[in-house]
């Protein structure tokens, strides 16, 4: 069975002569336990298809599936049981006012759980965060246990897909890693099914298996992690994002630049 | 060969309800007419040192040093009306985002024109032909265009074109560039840092390069300092950079994960507060 | 917070914590920082000890009135300001006119208390249910705050009283009733501001309904912004009563709330300037107090200085 299936999604924002497509034509298949990446530049479509499946954004048509379900228009409360979501920011996505504790506890009772006490202790240790953590502020801890809090969270309903949108990009780089260690051994122990949208082609060759590169809305290559590596991309657009990801200087700028400058 | 910047025993202080904060703790460096990068993680207190040089550390922050020169003259004791010609002509900053850093309601090439005729004394006409030269210089190829457009008509990329344009219109001996691409995206940030890369040579500039991307930092600039709490903890040629021997340096190194070397674990860095009491390392040429 | 007060120290470091303990502790933790950031400022703690004087004035007003703010004396009627007896001098009816403010300080504190209970909550009801929905519920919410907010409010007010009868209470609701539509445009613009945040995406995602988000969520962050304006309002407030009662549609005589007392000043303004000015220099203190909390107040309580 597949953990994610997508085919001929199709998101837009706005009627009439305002619409913009957002998402044309996208097709992919996340297997049960498998790890996705969706790579693409700032206004790609990228983090919109996350929000489609999510529910946030109502104007899309196409056939979104999971865990072989089909998804309506609707999304009820055993679907966030199963399906988390990651933030970018865990400056933006953590409620000033709320302890950590109330955060967590909220969450537990939201999906039904008793034990609430126990289950927030457990929680926190689960995600690397001592008990001292339970009744700080997000002001009182930094970035990195902030999206440790975010992902605690998005774990308490024990769900078995993530949603992961750039979780590290706000983050300096040491404390990236210790996020992108945790999301590993997190999927690890707990056969997690990823999909992780980011701009940064060496984490998602960190996370994902699979990838998938998107460009103006559209889906420009599919290629696995070893392609990757290998600098294997046969679609143009895919070579230049692993060029300049790699920090190499380009040959010609200007030809480069056209293509880009264009959108 | 003289130096175009030397700072000596810098520190920044902030008035906290805890008590002070020491952002920058006594640091010593020199610019000559080089490209030097200064990384470290966020409060390392990398871009307060290059809002210090230009003094723009508002109160209740506090600046002190043995001597800010910049080509010989202490700009920490000239009057603040003086210093706004030292801005500008002097030293002159791109900021991280150009959204931010651009009036929404000005056209970009006015813009830039204004930041000509304040340091020069020329005609309009005269400095919207020096401004389409900027914006030619900056790699924009319709320079008549973009001239005329707004700020929130230009791509980031763009805007931060404009910037560098803008900031280097003046004509500045330095250029302090503070994550001049982090906002931007992957496939146009080199393309950026080359434009500025080749300006700053072009002109005998010196370039202070503020970033948190070490391979950003080693791929663009001559020699690297690396700040760690306040103080540098290492400094080091750019091209050497893999041979950093400070534990910080290379726990960064090692905690970025790699295209083309994977790895099943991500090395985790782990801090020494050891690290915070060590002298500071000078960065003296 | 001296060196030599060591268990005071500990107190205080315990509330200065970094790693609360319980949930006690994190609450009377944030309330203890929230207190110092407010007496950081002089100006603040200058209105906040002129509030306290005012209340500790009401509370107290027949043991420390020096007369009875009825009995007449129409020997010593229009007595000046520090004659015998009469420290502030007396009315046309020879009532002291210290004794009547300081009973009048009651029905001022009645006022202001029975307005800031109705207007800001009816305002953020309204606001935040509005900037939530959105919609059709949007625009006919809005509508109707834009409705009263179009007509003068003394206005309207005097509208209210007039068909309601003249009476404190009366005065009170006529206020409340002007009152709440800037509240439920503050409410909906902060609304606006948090309902797309990441935050209100996450609990979405975790399935909370509209009500809980409102309730839980969006309230707590628009509270500070109100709470603001409402002791910038008050000056506001406390002159619109005043005003009222200076109409005679507010408090009736002998009644001595301020603005009746200034009003009845009005017959002697040229001759005998303390009878008005007295109480309008009350008004004036205590105006000037709330605007200086309010001021305060904003600093504590905005959510972005928290990080700080």
């Amino acid at each position: 069975m597949s953990g994610i299936l997508i085919e001929n999604l199709n998101v837009w924002f706005g009627e009439g002569h305002e619409r913009v497509d957002a998402v044309k034509r996208a097709s992919f298949e996340v297997p049960e336990g498998g790890s996705f990446g969706l790579v693409g530049e700032s206004g790609s479509g990228k983090s919109t298809i996350l929000r489609a499946l999510t529910g946030m954004v109502p104007s899309w048509n196409g056939r979104m599936e999971i865990l072989g379900k089909e998804l309506g228009a609707k999304r009820d409360r055993s679907f966030y049981r199963k399906v988390q979501m990651v933030f970018q920011d865990p400056y933006a996505s953590l409620h000033p006012r709320h302890s950590v504790d109330r955060v967590l506890s909220e969450t537990l009772q939201l999906h039904g759980f008793g034990d609430i006490d126990r289950r927030v202790s457990k929680l926190l240790e689960d995600v690397g965060l001592g008990p001292e953590f339970r009744f700080r502020y997000p002001h009182q801890v930094s970035g990195g246990q902030r999206q440790r809090v975010a992902i605690a969270r998005a774990l308490a309903s024990e769900p078995s897909i993530l949603l992961l949108d750039e979780p590290t990009s706000a983050l300096d780089v040491s404390v990236q890693a210790e996020i992108l260690n945790l999301l590993t051994d997190l999927r690890r122990e707990r056969n997690l099914t990823y999909l992780m949208v980011t701009h940064d082609l060496a984490v998602v060759s960190h996370v994902c298996t699979e990838i998938a590169v998107m460009q103006l809305g559209e889906i420009v290559e599919l290629l696995n992690v070893d392609d990757m590596r290998n600098l294997r991309a046969s679609h143009p657009y895919t070579s230049h994002l692993l060029r300049s990801s790699l920090g190499r200087r380009s040959e010609s700028t200007e030809a480069e630049s056209v293509s880009t400058e264009a959108g | 060969m003289s130096n175009l910047l030397d700072v000596e025993n810098l520190w920044v202080r902030f008035p906290t309800r805890s008590g002070i904060f020491e952002a920058v703790r006594g640091i010593s460096f020199s610019l000559a007419r080089e490209r030097l990068g200064i990384v470290g993680e966020s409060g390392s207190g990398k871009s307060v040192t290059g809002r210090a040089i230009l003094r723009l550390i508002r109160p209740p922050g506090m600046v002190a040093a043995d001597r800010i020169d910049l080509e010989g003259k202490d700009i920490l004791r000239i009057p603040e009306l003086k210093m706004r010609d030292v801005r500008g002509q002097g030293i002159s900053m791109i900021m991280q985002d150009p959204k931010f850093s651009l009036n929404p309601v000005m056209r970009v090439g006015d813009q830039i024109s204004e930041a000509y005729l304040l340091h020069a004394d020329t005609s309009k006409a005269q400095a919207r032909t020096k401004t389409i030269e900027m914006l030619v210089a900056v790699s924009i190829r319709d320079p008549e265009r973009v001239y005329n457009m707004y700020p929130h008509e230009v791509s980031g990329g763009m805007g931060q074109r404009i910037m560098i344009a803008m900031m280097m219109i003046p004509g500045p001996k330095i250029l302090i560039a503070d994550e001049p691409t982090s906002a931007l995206d992957v496939s146009v940030r080199m393309q950026v840092l080359e434009i500025m890369d080749r300006l700053v040579r072009e002109r005998g500039m010196g370039l202070i390069f503020i970033s948190h991307d070490l391979n950003l930092v080693s791929t663009f600039c001559d020699r690297v300092l690396i700040m760690y709490g306040g103080k540098i903890v290492e400094t080091c040629k750019a091209d050497r950079l893999h041979e950093a021997r400070h534990p910080y340096t290379k726990g960064l190194l090692n905690s970025l994960p790699r295209l083309d070397a994977p790895r099943d674990r991500l090395d985790v860095l782990t801090r020494d507060p050891a690290w915070r009491d060590q002298p500071s390392v000078s960065g003296m040429l | 917070m001296s060196v030599s007060d060591p268990p005071n120290q500990g107190l205080r470091a315990w509330l200065l914590t970094d790693a609360p303990s319980s949930r006690r502790h994190a609450r009377l933790a944030a309330w203890y920082q929230g207190w110092l950031s407010f007496r950081a400022n002089p100006m603040t703690m200058i209105g906040f000890a002129i509030l306290l004087f005012l209340v500790f004035i009401a509370a107290f007003a027949p043991w420390l009135a020096p007369h009875d703010p009825f009995a007449q004396d129409l020997a010593a009627r229009l007595q000046p300001p520090g004659s015998e007896n009469y420290i502030l001098g007396s009315d046309g009816l020879g009532r002291d006119i210290l004794s009547r403010l300081m009973y009048g300080s009651r029905i001022t504190l009645y006022i202001v208390t029975l307005v800031v209970i109705i207007a800001p909550v009816a305002g953020l009801l309204v606001g935040t249910v509005a900037g939530y929905a959105g919609g059709w519920a949007d625009v006919v919410l809005m509508r109707i705050t834009d409705i009263f907010l179009a007509f003068p409010r003394l206005v309207l007010a005097l509208a209210f009283v007039a068909a309601l009868g003249a009476g404190i209470e009366n005065a009170v609701l006529a206020i409340s009733l002007t009152a709440w539509p800037p509240y439920a445009r503050i409410a909906r613009a902060e609304t606006l501001t948090f309902r797309n945040s990441d935050f209100i995406h996450a609990v979405r995602l975790q399935g909370a309904g509209a009500l809980r988000i409102i309730t839980r969520h969006i309230w707590p962050l628009c509270v500070s912004s109100l709470v603001v304006r409402v002791t910038l309002d008050m000056a506001g407030i406390i002159l619109a009563a005043a005003g009222l009662g200076f109409l005679g549609l507010g408090a009736q005589p002998p009644t001595p709330e301020w603005g009746a007392m200034i009003s009845e000043g009005r017959r002697f303004i040229l001759d005998h300037w303390w009878v008005a000015t007295m109480p309008g220099l009350a008004i004036f203190t205590v105006s000037l107090a709330f605007n200086l909390l309010g001021d305060g107040l904003r600093d504590v309580l905005d959510p972005k200085e928290g990080s700080n």
